[in-house]
C-alpha cells in the first residue's frame, strides 16, 4: 500500500457536522414531543412536512445544480425542524412546505449553502410566512380550551403574550382572560398548557434542551445569558408592570423567547464568532425583543429581533478581531 | 491548575505504547549517512573526501555562515561517498556516507572543568559539538544561548512538556538520565548568572516530576514547574506563559522577555559536550503506533537509516496508512523511509487506518471550535477563508502570521477542514514575499 503524505495534523477528533446537528435534534426532542402531545395530529403533520420538505428541497437543489448532496449532515433536517416548531398547528399544509422552500432554497442555498447564509433560515422563513399569512400565522389552537387530543379543528385562543399586550392585568400569578371564567396560570406557561407555536409552549422542555446544548458544548453561554439579562432588565424597568416578577416570568416563559435564545440566536452561521461579539448579539436581541413586545405592533418580537441582529453579525465580527496572544491591538 | 495557557486541546495521548519502555542503544549498520543540513540555517559543506578515515566524533561538515551548525561522524571508518540523498522532509540533500569499521574509535573535544571555562569557550564547545534544538526546530543552540548583551535573561526553561501524542523520548530521558539533564542546565546557568532554571513537565508524567525534583534538591537556582497536560503545552510561547506568565510579543523572541527555552535532549547534549567533550552524536527517538510489533525508545546514532529502526521494532510500514517523522500533530508524513536519522528526528510513527484521520473536507459551519482552542487566540476559520481567497490584507489584519501551526484547529474541526494547512501555506507565501 502506498503511504498517504498529507499535511499535519495526522490525527483528528471525532466531532462531525452530523454529530453536532444530531445533538441539536436531540435537544429539540422534549419540545417537539410536548408540541405533539398538546397540539395533536396537526402538530405532527406540520413538523413532519417541514422536516421532510426541507430535506427534499436541499436534495433537489443540489441535484439540479450538480453539487455534492449533503443532506446526510442533517443541517436541512434541523432547519426544517426549527421551522416546524415555529409554526402554529393549523391545517394549511402548504405552509410548512412553502416555509421550507424559503428557508432552504432562498435563504440558505442561494447564498452559498451551509455556513454562508446571513439570516437564520428558519426564522427568515417564519417572518416571510408571518407577513404573507398574518392571520393564519397568529391563530393558535389553545390546548387549554380544545381538549387538545388529536383535534384537527383547533379553537383559537389568546396566548399569554397577546393578553399581556392588550394590558390585561395580572393577579396572583394568573393571567386573566377577561370576562371569561378562569385564566392562564404561570405554571401553565411554564409546563406548556398555553397557546402558541408548536415548539415554543413548554418552557420546561426548552430549558432542558438548552441545558443539553450547553452541556454538550454545542453552544456557548454568551448569547442565551446576554439575551436573558438584557431582556429581563428591559422588562423590569419598562414593562407595563415594572418590577413585577410574575409579569416578567410570563414574558420569559411565553412566546418564542426560550426557543429563540437557545436555538435560534445561537445559530452558528448567523451569530458572531467571538465571545464578546456573542454578548453584543445577545444584548441586542434582548433589547429588540423587549421593544417590539412593549411598543411594537406585534405581541411577539423574538423572531424579528434575532433577524435584525443577524444583519449586524458581519459588522460585529469585523470590529471584534481578537488580539493575538502576545500581539498588538489593531488600530 | 494555574500553570497553563488559554486554549489548546486534549487529544488521545497514546503514550502507553512506549512510556514504560527503557531507552535502548542502537548499533549502526554497515554505513551511516550524515546529512549536511540537520538544522535551521546554512547547510554544511563536507570537510572530508572520499577515502578519508574518520573517527567517532570527528567533524565532517561545517560552514562559515553565522547561522549553521557542524556535523560529525557517528562511526569510525572510511568515507565511502558524498552524494545527494533523500531527507525526511522529502527533498534531497547532500550527505557523507561512511563505511563503519565497527571499532568506534573516538575523538573527543578538548575541555576543562566548568569553573575554568569562559563564556566564550562554553559557547564555542556547544557550537563545535553541533548542538541544535532537538525538539524539532533545529535552531543552532550556540546562537540561542548568546543573545545580544542588552537582553537580560531571567529564566532558562527546560521543555519537558512533551505534549505531542505518542512521544515519550523526553519522558524517558528525565527518568533515566536526570543527572545528565541537571548537568546540562548547570552549564546553561553558568552562562546566565542571574537566571533561574525551570524544568517544565506536564502533570501526566508524575514519575518524571518526582525524579527531577529529587535530582535538583538543594539547588536553589533550579525548580520544577508542573504544568497542565494539554496540547500544545510544549510550544515555546505557551510554555513560557505557563511557567512565568510572560507573553512573547508578536514577532519577538523569548530572549526579548528574558526567557530562553531548551528541549530536554538538547540540554543533556549541552552537558555532555561541555563537561565531557562529546559532540552531538545520537538522539532519543520514539518508535510508536499500532503498526509496530515492538514500539520502543531508542538512543540512535545520527545517520542510521529509518529502515533499520523500523525493522528493529518489527514495523509494518507497508500496512501503515501514514509514516510520520515527528509527532502526529506537527510531524511530517513521509513517502519513503530510506532516509537517515537527523538531529531533529524525534519520533517515527506508523499509523494504522484507525489511528490516522484521513478525512474529507466539508463546508465550514462556523461553530467556532477552532477559535476556542487556538492557543494564539486567532480565528482559524477566517484565516482559512482569507488564505484560500488570497485576501492577504485581511489575513494580516487577523494576525495570520502569529499562527504557530500547532494544528489544534484542524484537530477539532467538525467539518474536517484543513485549517492549519491553508494557513501554513499562506504564511509561507507571505514570509517569502517579505524576504524578497
Amino acid at each position: 500500500m502506498l503511504n498517504i503524505v498529507s499535511s499535519s495534523p495526522h490525527v483528528r477528533d471525532n466531532a462531525s457536522t452530523r454529530n453536532i446537528m444530531r445533538d441539536v435534534i436531540i435537544a429539540l426532542v422534549p419540545a417537539t414531543l410536548w408540541g405533539f402531545y398538546v397540539f395533536g395530529l396537526n402538530a405532527i403533520i406540520n413538523v413532519a412536512l417541514a422536516v421532510s420538505s426541507a430535506v427534499l428541497f436541499e436534495y433537489l437543489y443540489q441535484k439540479l445544480l450538480k453539487k455534492p448532496i449533503t443532506i446526510n449532515d442533517l443541517s436541512a433536517a434541523v432547519t426544517g425542524l426549527l421551522l416546524g416548531l415555529n409554526l402554529p398547528s393549523g391545517h394549511y399544509y402548504f405552509i410548512p412546505v412553502l416555509g421550507s422552500f424559503v428557508a432552504i432554497v432562498v435563504v440558505k442555498q442561494l447564498y452559498g449553502g451551509l455556513g454562508q447564509n446571513f439570516m437564520n433560515p428558519a426564522l427568515a422563513a417564519r417572518a416571510f410566512l408571518l407577513v404573507s399569512f398574518a392571520g393564519y400565522m397568529t391563530t393558535w389552537p389553545n390546548p387549554a380550551q380544545t381538549g387538545r387530543f388529536w383535534s384537527i379543528d383547533g379553537v383559537s385562543g389568546a396566548t399569554p403574550l397577546a393578553l399581556l399586550k392588550t394590558g390585561k392585568m395580572l393577579e396572583a400569578g394568573v393571567l386573566s382572560l377577561g370576562n371569561e371564567a378562569g385564566g392562564i396560570w404561570l405554571s401553565d406557561a411554564f409546563f406548556g398548557f398555553v397557546g402558541g407555536c408548536i415548539g415554543e409552549v413548554s418552557a420546561l422542555a426548552l430549558i432542558l434542551g438548552g441545558a443539553y446544548l450547553i452541556y454538550r458544548k454545542i453552544i456557548t453561554w454568551q448569547i442565551p445569558v446576554a439575551f436573558f439579562a438584557s431582556f429581563t432588565i428591559m422588562m423590569l424597568v419598562f414593562g407595563q408592570n415594572p418590577w413585577d416578577l410574575t409579569y416578567l416570568a410570563f414574558h420569559l416563559t411565553s412566546g418564542g423567547f426560550l426557543l429563540g435564545a437557545f436555538f435560534m440566536a445561537t445559530d452558528y452561521s448567523t451569530s458572531p464568532m467571538t465571545g464578546k461579539g456573542q454578548i453584543i448579539m445577545g444584548i441586542g436581541c434582548g433589547l429588540l425583543t423587549a421593544l417590539i413586545r412593549l411598543f411594537g405592533g406585534y405581541p411577539e418580537g423574538v423572531s424579528f429581533a434575532i433577524l435584525i441582529m443577524n444583519l449586524f453579525v458581519p459588522l460585529i465580527d469585523h470590529y471584534l478581531v481578537p488580539t493575538s496572544f502576545g500581539g498588538k491591538r489593531n488600530e | 491548575m494555574s500553570n497553563t495557557f488559554h486554549g489548546g486541546i486534549h487529544p488521545r495521548y497514546s503514550k502507553e505504547f512506549t512510556k514504560e519502555i527503557p531507552i535502548r542503544e542502537v548499533i549502526p549498520g554497515e554505513t551511516v549517512t550524515i546529512l549536511m543540513q540537520q538544522h535551521i540555517g546554512a547547510p554544511c559543506k563536507p570537510i572530508v573526501k572520499v577515502g578519508d578515515s574518520v573517527l567517532v566524533g570527528q567533524k565532517i561538515g561545517d560552514s562559515e555562515a553565522f547561522v549553521s551548525s557542524p556535523v560529525h561522524s557517528t562511526v569510525s571508518g572510511v568515507v565511502k561517498k558524498i552524494a545527494q540523498v533523500l531527507q525526511p522532509n522529502g527533498s534531497k540533500g547532500e550527505a557523507v556516507v561512511i563505511a563503519n569499521d565497527g571499532e568506534y574509535r573516538r575523538l573527543l573535544m578538548e575541555t576543562k572543568p566548568l569553573s575554568e571555562l569562559t563564556k566564550e569557550e562554553i559557547l564555542h564547545l556547544i557550537r563545535e559539538a553541533g548542538i541544535v534544538g532537538l525538539g524539532g526546530a533545529g535552531f543552532p543552540t550556540h546562537i540561542k544561548l548568546n543573545p545580544p548583551a542588552d537582553k537580560k535573561i531571567d529564566y532558562i526553561l527546560i521543555n519537558g512538556a512533551e505534549c505531542e501524542p505518542y512521544l515519550t523520548s523526553d519522558h524517558r530521558i528525565m527518568l533515566e538520565e536526570p543527572k545528565a539533564l541537571i548537568n546540562g542546565l548547570e552549564v546553561i546557568l553558568t552562562l546566565f548568572p542571574n537566571a533561574q532554571g525551570i524544568i517544565g513537565i506536564e502533570d501526566n508524567k508524575p514519575d518524571a516530576i518526582e525524579m527531577i525534583s529529587k535530582a535538583i534538591a538543594g539547588k536553589d537556582r533550579m525548580s520544577v514547574c508542573v504544568m497542565e497536560t494539554k496540547y500544545p503545552q510544549g510550544a515555546e510561547k505557551q510554555l513560557i506563559y505557563s511557567a512565568t506568565k510572560r507573553k512573547v510579543p508578536s514577532g519577538k523572541l523569548p530572549a526579548d522577555i528574558g526567557c530562553i527555552v531548551d528541549n530536554v535532549d538538547t540540554t543533556v547534549a549541552i552537558g555532555k559536550a561541555v563537561l565531557e567533550g562529546i559532540p552531538l552524536l545520537r538522539r532519543i527517538i520514539t518508535m510508536s503506533g499500532e503498526m509496530f510489533d515492538q514500539p520502543a525508545n531508542y538512543s540512535v546514532p545520527l545517520g542510521v537509516s529509518y529502515r533499520q529502526l523500523i525493522e528493529m521494532s518489527g514495523g509494518h510500514p507497508e500496512e501503515a496508512v501514514k509514516i510520520i517523522h515527528g509527532g502526529p500533530m506537527m510531524g511530517l508524513a513521509m513517502f519513503d523511509y530510506d532516509v537517515p536519522v537527523m538531529k531533529t528526528s524525534s519520533c517515527i510513527l506508523l499509523l494504522s487506518e484507525k489511528e490516522a484521520a484521513i478525512c474529507q473536507e466539508s463546508a465550514c459551519i462556523r461553530c467556532g471550535r477552532c477559535t476556542r482552542v487556538c492557543p494564539m487566540n486567532l480565528l482559524p476559520l477566517e484565516l482559512d477563508r482569507f488564505a484560500r481567497n488570497d485576501d492577504e490584507e485581511r489575513f494580516l489584519r487577523y494576525h495570520g502570521l502569529d499562527c504557530i501551526e500547532c494544528g489544534s484547529c484542524s484537530y477539532v474541526c467538525p467539518a474536517k477542514r484543513h485549517l492549519v494547512h491553508a494557513i501554513r501555506v499562506k504564511k509561507r507565501a507571505l514570509m517569502a514575499k517579505k524576504r524578497a
